[in-house]
Order: C-alpha cells, then structure tokens, then sequence
C-alpha cells in the first residue's frame, strides 16, 4: 500500500468520482501539489464506478454517459496529481488536517486547501422487509454489474422512482440479465407539480435519453404505475413482494427486490468537520450551505459535486472545476489564467443543471416510502423500529442526537447513514416540528470505523505524548 | 439471485470461503465474489442474529460485514479479492481480538 508522499498538499481531494475527478484534475493543471484520496478500488465514484476496469467493454451496453469517465480519468492520469485508492479518510478537522486509512495503518496530511468530493449515497427507502436478504438497492446492483458484470437471475423486481431506475433496467437487459416487473411508486399529482418546470427539462439532455430509457425498458418489462404501498416479506430471506397500485393489491413471489428513491447528499465527513448543512425542502436532504465557489462555513473546504446538493455527473464536473479554479485563484492567482474562466465555467453549469427542477419536482419520495410506521426498520444497524422511535418521543427524545441514548439509534457501524433521514423526517413529523428544527446526528471522527491498534500506531510526535502522560 | 455475464472475461481468483474454495474474478469485491458464488453467503446480526445480505454495495450500509484473512467487520463492498484470501461469515457479535 503506498502512503501519502508529503506531509502537506496544496490541495487535498476527497473522493475520485466526477467531481473530484475534475477538481484533481484542474488543481493539478495549474502546479498545486495535489492528492487525490478515494475509497474504492479504482477511479470513478458510483456514476464511473470501475471505469478503468470494467469487464463491460461493449460501450454500447453502460452508454455513453458513463464512458465519459474515461476521459476525465485520463485527463487526472495525464497530470502530476498523486492519486491513492483504497484510502479511507476518517478525519478532518478545521485545522486541514486529513487522517486517512490506508492498507491497515493511518496517516495524518495537511492541506492549504481541502475539496470533498464525497458524493453521494441513495435515500434510505425504509418498507417493511428491506432488511431481508433479496432486499437491495438500485444502486447495489448496478454496482455489481458495472464492477463484476453480474446480473440478476432470479425472480426480480425493481422499485422505485427516478432516472437511475431506468438506466439501471435497460442496462440489466442490455446484458441478459432478468428483470421480471418494475414498480412505479412516483405519485401522479407530481406530474402536476412538475409540469411549470417541463420547459427547462424538454430542452435539457436528460429528456431525450429519459424518453429513450424508458422506451427500451417497457418494450420488455411489465411497468406498474402508481404504487402506493410496497412490503417485503420471507422468513429470513425474500419471497414475496406485495404492493397495491390504483387501489388494488397483488403479491408475487420474488428472488430479488431493487429499491430506489433517488439520492442524497453524503453528509459524514463534511458534517463532522463542522460544515454547517441546512434542510433543503426540495430534494427532502441536508445539504451543505456554500458560496458561489462551493465553500463551506469552514475556511479552505471547498464541496463539489452531489455532496454540494444533487445536481448529477454532469453537475459535479463543473463543480469540481469550479472548488478547483477557487483554490488556484486563492493560493496561486498567476498560475489562474491558464484555466477555464469562471464566468464559462458557471455558464457550463447553468446548461448542466438544466432540468434539474423538474426531475426533483417529478421524483420527488412520497411521505409514506420516507416516514415508516409501526414495525418497519429505521435503523438497520440497532434494528430499532419507527414505532421504538415514537415511543422514545412519547417519553421526552426531542431529536436524533437525544434518540441516541433512548434507542442508539445512528449508532451502529453506519453512523446514521442509511437511517438518519428518516429519523429526522420521523421525529419532525412525530414531533410537529420542521426537520430543520429537528435537526440531525450530531458527526464525530473516526467517520468510518478503524481499529483500535491502527489508532494507537499512528506516529506521535514528543508534544502529543507530552499533552496526555502526567509529569 | 445474480449471474456473471458472459462478456466477463476476466481471470479467476480462489478465495476461501469459511474454508471452502470459491472462484472468484479478478476485480471482484469480496462482496460480489460471494454473491455470484450461489452458496448461502448471509451473516447474522451481531443485534438479533437476523440474517442479512449487502444492501448498498458501495460502503455505506455495513450490512456487508466479514471477517477477512482473520480481521473482523471489514466491509467486503469495499476490498478486492486476493489469491488465496480467507473470508468466514460472521454470525452474530465478534469475538474480541478479532
């Protein structure tokens, strides 16, 4: 495993998708030292996951979308950023300073300016029996089958609302794999509340692939519209998913459930190093609060891409390029003039954010496939129910950070990713309260887990034994 | 529940799964590894004992926990598979020291 080379960077990128693709890319081009430090195996985020070693090779089969990741990779490749995968950052604090997990032992590097790219992670989609075996996410499976070319094989069906949905089952098909029905669970008034903003999205890129997609995929799926209610069920595995659809409810037997609602923003590390976040009412997240140049409250970190709010691949491109720009106006303002002006740069994100209204507005989740009830799964990790939840609201929990100590709640190994949405949507509403007023797990480092001894073998200098040891 | 697609080309791996070899592609996640492998692949919550499967595949759900070459709760969405790599599914809590 090959450890930071320098102790301190220009910049430090957090997360080699599309956004901090760019933003290494862009940092690097203008003479910043740079480091690029991702999680995964290989460069790409979940849009381009496994763009550089993909078994897919046929491009027509994940489309041209996602093959523009190449390109960036190669743009990154092409310049001195030094790149680390299978870095995980566990840390970072107001004063810059990085600590990251890298093959079993940490590292600590300080950066003049810090750019998260952290992306971001599909909304919890809490139905009773998503925690069952068979029970996946959208995402998971497209994940597998861009990585491993796996595809489904069992009885299956996907769930759900938004473009991903659809991308996913054309790609399924494209490569064999079996999709048996997809359930729609868009609500039909949000057609309605949509239709203001078609103009802006009849013009936008996403209309004509969309209408595509979705052609290719009804040619050879049956589609349900308008679902309304969907539960999961098996005695420790799937085997049936129930639904009802225009007031009528039908039970087929299933291998494999695919859930998706859309995606949030990716909040832990940003939170836990105090960037202040805001619940945003459109697209029901916290998103983080941000200048023009995707700066946070925190001086020098700068977010870009989904993790800025959800914006798309496209988006975060920009957006990179634009945390990027910033930094080399702020710390090298010369070495500016050789990259994209800003105003083209803000000019390529109008055009890339074209549309975006209508697609939150149209996919928007509906309450009851966000706010659970009775014995439906909160919180995967504690197995702690919606009705555990209400019940510590009955006897004084007032938000997530006091549900805590009543249910350990956002406690788990996950640390409230796959729970923390619903906690605040559950609590807000329990609570008649806003969700900004509810609020959200109060963040700490370490924001993935690391072992004790990794912890206690991080190199300490005389000051930091002198700060703890008596004498 | 998932098969590789034929396009898949790539060179197989041998990892050991609670001891029995399994083949795996080079580039596959330990999760996806097991999961293509067709065997009964569920952990047991260290909570409840429920049986669970990845969820999320991409590092965020942890429902993906195996011990891997004897270090427990890693996350198998998240590492490559290795030659001759030992995963055991962890049924229920960890022991401590591992």
């Amino acid at each position: 495993m090959t450890m930071p080379r320098r102790d301190a960077y220009d910049v430090v990128v957090i997360g080699a998708g599309p956004a901090g693709l760019a933003a290494a890319t862009t940092a690097a081009e203008a003479g910043l030292s740079t480091l690029l430090l991702d999680e995964n195996a290989g460069p790409g985020g979940q849009v381009f996951r496994a763009i550089a070693a993909t078994p897919v090779t046929d491009r027509k089969q994940l489309g041209a979308d996602y093959w523009v990741g190449a390109d960036l990779v190669q743009a990154l490749r092409a310049t001195s950023a030094e790149v680390i995968h299978r870095a995980t950052v566990w840390s970072l604090d107001r004063n810059l300073e990085i600590g990251v997990s890298i093959g079993g032992a940490s590292a600590f590097v300080k950066a003049r300016r810090v750019i998260l790219a952290t992306g971001a992670l599909e909304r919890p989609f809490p139905i009773p029996g998503w925690t069952l075996p068979g029970v996946m996410t959208a995402g998971a499976a497209q994940t597998m089958l861009k990585a491993s070319a796996l595809v489904p094989d069992g009885r299956t069906v996907i769930a759900g609302q938004g473009p991903l949905l659809w991308l996913l089952a054309a790609q399924i098909l494209r490569l064999g794999g079996r999709i048996d029905r997809i359930l729609d669970t868009t609500e039909r008034r949000n057609y309605f509340a949509a239709l203001p903003h078609a103009f802006a999205f009849l013009t936008s890129p996403y209309f004509a692939k969309g209408l595509a997609l979705m052609r290719e995929v009804r040619a050879k799926v049956p589609v349900v519209s308008g679902v309304s209610e969907l539960v999961a069920a098996g005695d420790g595995q799937l085997a049936t998913v129930s639904y009802v659809a225009g007031g009528r409810r039908e039970t087929m037997y299933a291998d494999l459930l695919l859930l998706h609602q859309g995606v949030v923003p990716n909040v832990n590390l940003a939170m836990a190093a105090g960037v202040e976040h805001r619940w945003d009412e459109m697209q029901l997240c916290w998103s983080p609060v941000l200048d023009a140049d995707g700066h946070s409250s925190v001086a020098g970190i700068a977010i870009a891409g989904d993790g800025a709010g959800i914006g798309g691949a496209g988006a975060a491109v920009v957006r990179g390029r634009i945390a990027a720009r910033a930094a080399v106006e702020a710390l090298a303002p010369a070495s500016a003039a050789k990259l994209a002006q800003m105003a083209a740069l803000r000019a390529d994100l109008a055009h890339a954010e074209r549309g975006r209204v209508f697609l939150d507005s149209l996919f928007r989740p509906a309450v009851q496939f966000r706010i659970p009830s009775g014995d439906t799964i909160v919180c995967r990790c504690e197995e702690v129910t919606a009705k555990d939840v209400l019940d510590s609201v009955a006897i004084g929990a007032t938000g997530p950070n006091q549900l805590k100590a009543y249910r350990r709640t956002g406690m788990g190994p996950c640390q409230g990713r796959l729970c923390g949405l619903t906690v605040t949507e559950l609590m807000a509403e329990a609570r008649a309260k806003t969700p900004q007023e509810i609020g959200y797990y109060r963040l700490r480092a370490p924001v993935k887990p690391i072992t004790l001894a990794e912890l206690a073998s991080v190199p300490s200098t005389e000051d930091d034994v002198k700060a703890v040891v008596r004498g | 529940m998932f098969r590789r697609s034929e396009l898949d080309h790539r060179p197989s791996v041998q990892i050991f799964v609670d001891g029995a070899a399994v083949a795996a592609r080079e580039g596959d996640t330990v999760s996806a590894a097991l999961l293509a492998s067709g065997r009964d692949v569920r952990r047991l919550t260290a909570v409840s004992g429920a049986p669970r499967l990845p969820y999320c595949m991409m590092g965020v759900c942890f429902d993906c926990l195996v011990t891997i070459d004897g270090v427990g709760n890693r996350q198998g969405c998240l590492v490559p598979v290795a030659e001759g790599m030992q995963v055991e599914l962890q049924k229920g809590k960890r022991e401590i020291g591992r």
